[in-house]
């Protein structure tokens, strides 16, 4: 059982590693997908860097530095964060770990595909979560949009639900699963149509398909797919904090991009630091 | 006065016939999220309830009127006035947003 498990190893979630570290924690980050920062070339507006500094490397030594100070740091995919009896369990590509407390620092990336549609049948047939909504599709057809892990284990929700599910990589590699009533279609997709919810995906090539439902799980759960089926509120996606990272769920910390406002690194390590310092509060209370 | 509990049973004379506009959260015992969003809607029903009549649905005991509402996704909060939506909210949302959306 760990103290605090940081989702997200960007300058939020290590800031947040290193306060409880070094308040005798045991702490570990779970990150897979690329930060923001790792992508910038060069970072200039940062305080301490006479010449600026590159993004990559100032992200590694992050992560370094959590390690030295005896962080568990593991390069592992989140498909899932769910509640238990003493606190929370992640499920990842290569296990699962209980820990009391979460903290998301997941950065800025939505899980929102740029297909004409999705929005507007949102709540009408377009689904983030499967284990909430997949009740309304029973016996039905439905879709399920990515092809990653996070896509398998959202059809595996539906797998005992809908009637047959077609999983749509809109383009992406086919994954390796394979079940009785899931086909895989790669095509790109257009469009989505119907009059008041889904009910038809028409794609690039011009063919179409019908169903009744498409579940959004392309490429890597964001902070903002973990909170909706936690029931942690969000806001355009944004998770919603209070000034201490607090969500609505006690226990769980937000910090960094995931949390919107700037998108910046002075404001990430600011936010870290109150999560991390929250959670060590918290964490003392409840032993 | 509570959160009211709104069925195919009664639901025409508590909403449709309903002076006040009405807040439905339409939700499950098993969804997880919704059982963080009820807290938020009785927190609201204790501000608002003079001017604004709270209910809830419970899906499974009343598919019916999720599909009336076209529903298919929980938690969804609606606001009702004379019969008609005049705003939906998917997944759990904020107090202040919701009642925002009630003025």
């Amino acid at each position: 059982m760990y103290d605090v498990i940081i989702i997200g190893a960007g300058p939020a979630g290590i800031t947040a590693s290193l306060y409880t570290k070094r308040a005798n924690l045991k702490v570990a980050i779970i990150y897979k997908d690329k930060s923001s920062l790792e992508k910038t070339e060069k970072i200039e507006n940062y305080y301490g860097f006479e010449n600026g500094i590159d993004g990559k490397k100032l992200y590694i030594t992050g992560i370094k530095q959590a390690q030295n100070l005896g962080v568990e740091v593991k390069e592992e995919e989140v498909i899932k964060v769910e509640m238990t009896s003493n606190g929370f369990k992640a499920f990842t590509s290569k296990g699962e770990y209980n820990s009391k407390t979460i903290i998301f620092a997941t950065g800025s990336k939505k899980n929102k595909p740029k297909i004409k549609g999705i929005e507007k049948f949102e709540g009408k047939g377009v689904s983030y979560c499967a284990v909430c909504d997949g009740f309304f599709y029973r016996n039905r057809s439905v879709s399920v949009l990515g092809s990653g892990n996070y896509a398998i284990s959202e059809t595996n929700e539906l797998i005992n639900i809908a009637n047959d599910i077609t999983i749509l990589t809109n383009g992406e590699k086919v994954p390796e699963f394979r079940a009785d009533n899931v086909k895989i279609d790669t095509k790109e997709i257009k469009e989505i149509h119907g009059e008041n919810k889904v009910e038809e995906i028409e794609f690039k090539d011009g063919t179409k398909i019908e169903t009744d439902g498409i579940f959004i799980a392309q490429g890597v759960a964001s902070s903002s797919d973990f909170a909706k089926k936690l029931g942690v509120i969000t806001k355009n996606d944004n998770i919603v904090v209070n000034e201490n990272m607090e969500t609505n769920i006690k226990g769980i910390y937000a910090c960094g991009d995931c949390t919107g406002g700037l998108l910046q690194i002075s404001k990430a390590v600011y936010e870290g630091t109150k999560a991390g310092l929250q959670a060590i509060r918290y964490i003392r209370n409840i032993n | 006065m509570s959160v009211l509990k709104i069925t195919s049973e009664n639901y025409k004379e508590e909403v449709l016939e309903s002076n006040k506009t009405v807040l439905i959260d339409f939700y499950a015992d098993w969804c997880g999220p919704c059982r963080m969003m009820g807290p938020i809607i009785d927190e609201i029903e204790k501000e608002v309830s003079n001017e604004i009549k709270v209910g809830k649905v419970n899906v499974d005991e009343n598919r019916d009127l999720a599909m009336e509402y076209g529903v298919m996704s929980i938690p969804t909060i609606v606001i009702i006035k004379n019969g008609k939506i005049i705003k939906t909210f998917v997944g759990v949302r904020d107090k202040d947003e919701i009642k925002e959306a009630l003025k």
